[in-house]
């Protein structure tokens, strides 16, 4: 059990990465409401082992914490698409029905779309990468890969990326 | 494409992880290399797009709400604590404690409120325009430009030696007040240094953060309150917080 005043350091080491949290889990999950649920177990897991953070990057120390949790969450929840690789192309893009085409005129439900059809861990390196500005140390860190795979896998996600976001254009145009 | 240099290398660059020789390399090589000047162009452009969307999430009012209320019931169980041994001065133990715990909770809370004001501050001094008002890689240029714009004169050093380049300054507001904010550069990527005058809130405050995917770090030194605002990495932030303030 902590003491309080380890509750304080926790409260302004590792609280204040809240947000971060919270951006990561929705964007591996593809899920708000399961991200805050996984987010929130996640924080007390990480506030009952704060003994053993050695400071250092409190940010990473509580994403490590975090991403391990949603993997937890999605074999459990999801099984198969906890277990595509990289490069694989099992996850399928749900398919579009009329309305949210309707609405993926709207340039962000369209990145939304796009990034959300990426394989888990391609979408996590670049939402660590984009969306968090995390080093590649940072990332090697907290996805824990060797500082090599963190570039060639982004290289691989922006292409992905970019070939949804081609692919989704092609969508709209056809329906209008 | 047959480079395979615009499928690796370019990404690197890009991101601002190369080092000082490879990163001139590769200059040299894109010069010559149509590829990977498209391959540049579309990695930008896909980086303003992500930028622009907006696609950071931040974390619900309940959930922080809950928090706060769950590590509260992770304390140790009072019943444990041998109070009744001496209530008087276990009472008012527990009170100064609590006291002090709230005070300091009070300061960090409201240091996360102003940096999340810096933080947005940041952001609006990105769009097109809004970096600086005096735009000058020259300390004895930019010092003189806030004579008589503010009721303080902010500490203005430039570091390119150590690579935190001065790019310049302006004018911001945060806490209800104005305040100076100059400009570094650190490879690609921009800080935001805010400074004002504050009386001394606790001896060696210091406290940290990220709000939407932007670190900050704040502490407070020769009666005045420090700021810095930058989406690179908290330990370069405390690196050019060292050369500020050795």
């Amino acid at each position: 059990m902590l003491q309080p005043d380890e509750r304080l350091r926790f409260e302004q080491l590792v609280l204040p990465h809240l947000d971060a949290a919270v951006n990561l889990g929705r964007w591996l999950l593809r899920n708000r409401a399961d991200a805050e649920d996984v987010v929130q177990e996640a924080m007390l897991r990480a506030y009952r082992f704060f003994g053993n953070f050695r400071g250092g990057d409190a940010r990473a120390w509580l994403l490590q914490i975090l991403r391990n949790s949603c993997y937890s969450w999605l074999e459990k929840n999801r099984p198969l698409e906890a277990m595509t690789e990289f490069d694989e192309e099992t996850h399928q893009r749900p398919a579009p029905d009329p309305e949210s085409l309707a609405v993926e005129s709207d340039e962000r439900e369209r990145l939304t779309r796009a990034l959300e059809a990426l394989p888990v861990r391609s979408r996590e390196v670049l939402v660590l990468r984009e969306l968090e500005g995390c080093s590649y140390k940072e990332i090697s860190e907290i996805a824990g890969i060797p500082m090599g795979t963190v570039m060639s896998t982004l290289s691989r996600a922006r292409e992905r990326l970019e070939r949804e976001l081609r692919g989704a254009a092609k969508e709209v145009s056809r329906e209008l | 494409m047959s480079c395979e240099l615009s499928r690796t290398t370019v990404h690197g660059y890009i991101d601002g992880e190369l080092d000082a020789v490879r990163a001139a390399e590769f200059e040299r090589h894109a010069e010559g290399c149509a590829e990977c000047r498209v391959s540049l162009e579309q990695l930008e452009s896909l980086h303003r797009r992500i930028e622009r969307s907006q696609l950071y999430e931040t974390a619900s009012m309940g959930l922080r709400q809950q928090l706060r209320r769950d590590l509260r019931g992770q304390e140790p169980d009072p019943s444990t604590r041998r109070w009744y041994v001496m209530p008087v001065l276990a009472a008012a133990i527990i009170t100064g404690v609590f006291w002090l715990a709230v005070s300091l909770v009070g300061t960090h809370t409201h240091a996360a409120q102003i940096a999340a004001e810096l933080v947005d501050a940041h952001i609006r001094s990105l769009q097109p325009g809004h970096l600086t008002d005096v735009e000058s890689t020259d300390q004895h240029t930019v010092k003189p430009w806030f004579d008589g714009k503010l009721d303080f004169i902010p500490p203005v050093g430039d570091y390119s030696g150590e690579g935190f380049p001065l790019v310049g300054g302006r004018l911001d507001a945060a806490d209800g007040r104005t305040v100076a904010a100059l400009v570094y550069g650190r490879r690609k990527h921009l800080i935001s240094l805010f400074a004002w005058p504050e009386k001394a809130v606790s001896t060696g405050f210091s406290s940290s953060g990220s709000s939407r995917g932007y670190q900050w770090l704040m502490w407070h030194s020769d009666d005045m309150r420090f700021c810095l605002v930058s989406d690179i990495s908290a330990s370069e932030l405390e690196q050019l917080r060292e050369l500020i303030h050795p």
